[in-house]
């Protein structure tokens, strides 16, 4: 097998910054699409956040969305075009505090969409605030002293969260921090896109990603973090899976 | 064209979903508020015969965005609401003209501010003409004043619409939406060129990808030449877009104004005044934004006075006053929180000034 860019990526360099999670996962996402042969037929969503200039990134059509509205608008791309493959792209801000309901929502309807969630636990393009994901004690820059359950309540867990709802299809939570998490995470975004090729109905996919910049660690301690602090609160697996 | 001995007699909620339907738009989402629920009930069970799609949204805000999306495929696409969800609406309407979607909202208003109540109001004109959401932009604004009128709206409101890349609103209230009356049902032609969609998304199939966003972060100067564009239009659009209805203008020395269903009432003391020998007329702006200008201007150069009717404490009546230039004096009659006028109340108010007209 050659190892080469996606076809479904431009060739050009990110605005990310250095072991960010965002270039591996659209890497993950375009590769998937390739797989998968649709990319003349996909269409994004573009989140408010640090991913919203994807579209320099992906070759494909894009449409950008208000903050945490993609879900809704992705409803209405699918509902009219029902052959095409509508995928969102939203962080945690966007998904599970300011559109928790149009994520909800959208899950319920079972609508025949993938979401692929970034949950790095902060709001990475503003500077580094406390996420609805922000982890108890996690110091983040409107949680100086540490997140306090007491204050801002405990972390949200989309994926147990979502998996209550009948309409939803695939539920899987993977992380971008070890090459074997990275494997994985791109078998679980692939078969998320095939359900939806499938017809099955509503496929998410939680991935743990790191923030070096707003954690304020080197990158590969970043991806450390990931993988001894987030994972205990964010436990890897499949949440659902209606096969 | 006459389409023979078709009549409908529906509430003007239902007149508008049908003419929608009617005028090719497939997508519809909403939101139950009094005194607009006939709407998505009416497109509950008409949409799908039609071949087009229904969803309940879960808030006005998801019923907005839906239509961002269906909106980019190219979609005839429309909402509804009443006051209260318009302004939930509003951060939708500000993407959607940022990104130059075309799509139908129609609000149906009721008294405000707040949750107000559920009688009819004209309290959102400024919401609707001045903006609304945030950022630099104007929406079409169609002012029907019969359940007529409101189908043939509706109608021209999808044209506009896609004319234009723009959103347009139905601006009705809560009598207008619940009153039932015959309509011919005059079948859909479009009223204005319609440009071919060259900018829907679709998939890349055979073509460049294509990106619909309402972002411009560099060059620094992007985003201004973005609203330079975007006013070149609305200038195009106050070119060719203003329509206002006149009565008994031409030789008045009193002329009153409203617009929707004021007027209609308006009209009735117009023109009892008119059989009582009194010179009154009545301009009526069937557009909102752009705003008809220049009967005020003309009407300014003979009338003395002029009276603006408004279920409202008073907001069309500043652009009244703008249009005649301030050349005249603009009284006002009216009232807000969910209040519909008379007749009787208005022509009282007409007898009084036209004294000082004399």
């Amino acid at each position: 097998m050659r190892f080469a860019r996606p076809e479904t990526l431009y060739d050009v360099p990110t605005h990310y910054c250095s072991g960010c999670g965002h270039g591996i996962t659209h890497r993950l996402v375009a590769q998937a699409i390739d797989d998968l042969g649709v990319r003349e037929r996909v269409i994004a969503t573009a989140p408010v956040g640090c991913a919203v200039l994807m579209y320099d990134y992906f070759n494909c059509d894009v449409i950008e969305c208000a903050h945490g509205r993609s879900p809704a608008a992705a409803t209405g791309l699918k509902r009219c075009l029902p052959d095409r493959i509508v995928f969102t792209y939203q962080g945690d801000g966007d998904l599970a505090a300011i559109g928790t309901a149009e994520t909800i929502h959208a899950a319920n309807r079972g609508e025949n969409i993938t979401v692929v969630f970034i949950n790095n636990a902060i709001y990475g393009m503003t500077g580094g605030q406390m996420a609805p994901t922000t982890m108890i004690d996690q110091v983040t820059t409107t949680t100086p002293h540490g997140r306090d359950a007491r204050l801002q309540g405990p972390p949200i867990r989309v994926c147990e969260l979502l998996s209550s709802l009948d309409g939803v299809a695939y539920l899987e939570r993977v992380a971008v921090s070890t090459p074997r998490d990275v494997i994985q995470a791109g078998r679980a975004i692939k078969k998320a896109f095939q359900y939806q090729l499938d017809g099955k109905g509503f496929s998410l996919v939680e991935v743990l990603s790191m923030c070096p910049t707003d954690w304020k660690l080197p990158p590969v301690k970043a991806a450390e973090f990931v993988n001894e602090k987030m994972k205990r609160v964010f436990p890897l697996g499949v949440y659902k899976d209606k096969g | 064209m006459k389409t023979g001995t078709e009549k409908l007699f529906m509430k003007g909620n239902e007149v508008m979903s049908e003419a929608a339907i009617r005028a090719g738009c497939r997508f519809f989402a909403g939101y139950p508020i009094t005194p607009q629920n006939e709407v998505p009930e009416y497109m509950s069970h008409r949409m799908p015969e039609a071949g087009g799609i229904f969803v309940q949204a879960e808030s006005e805000l998801a019923a907005i965005n839906m239509l961002f999306g269906a909106s980019a495929t190219g979609a005839r696409c429309m909402t509804s609401s009443s006051s209260p969800g318009i302004s939930l609406k509003q951060e939708g309407i500000s993407y959607i003209a940022g990104a130059e979607l075309p799509c139908v909202i129609a609000n149906m208003q009721r008294g405000g501010p707040g949750l107000g109540n559920i009688r009819a109001s004209q309290g959102d004109y400024f919401q609707a003409t001045k903006g609304g959401g945030h950022g630099d932009y104007h929406l079409i604004v169609l002012a029907p004043s019969t359940c007529q009128e409101l189908w043939t709206l509706t109608m021209n409101a999808f044209d506009y619409a896609d004319r234009f890349r723009n959103p347009v609103m139905i601006l009705g209230d809560g009598i207008l939406g619940q009153m039932a009356e015959p309509v011919e049902p005059t079948p859909y032609e479009p009223v204005c060129e319609l440009p071919d969609k060259d900018w829907i998304l679709d998939g890349c199939k055979g073509r460049e990808p294509r990106v619909i966003r309402s972002l411009y972060l560099r060059p620094a100067e992007a985003l201004a030449e973005h609203n330079r564009h975007l006013h070149a239009k609305y200038d195009r659009i106050r070119h060719a877009l203003p329509r206002a209805e006149e009565i008994a203008v031409d030789d008045a020395r009193l002329v009153v104004s409203a617009y929707g269903m004021t007027a209609r009432i308006a009209g009735g003391a117009v023109h009892e005044a008119r059989r009582r020998g009194m010179k009154v007329g009545l301009i009526r702006p069937i557009t909102v934004w752009p705003f008809p200008e220049e009967p005020f201007l003309r009407a300014a150069e003979h009338a003395r006075q002029f009276l603006v009717c408004e279920m409202s404490e008073g907001q069309m009546i500043e652009d009244v006053r703008l249009a005649c230039q301030y050349r005249r004096p603009v009284a006002f009659y009216g009232q807000g929180g969910g209040w519909y006028p008379t007749p009787e109340k208005i022509f009282e108010r007409i007898a009084v000034l036209y004294e000082e007209c004399r």
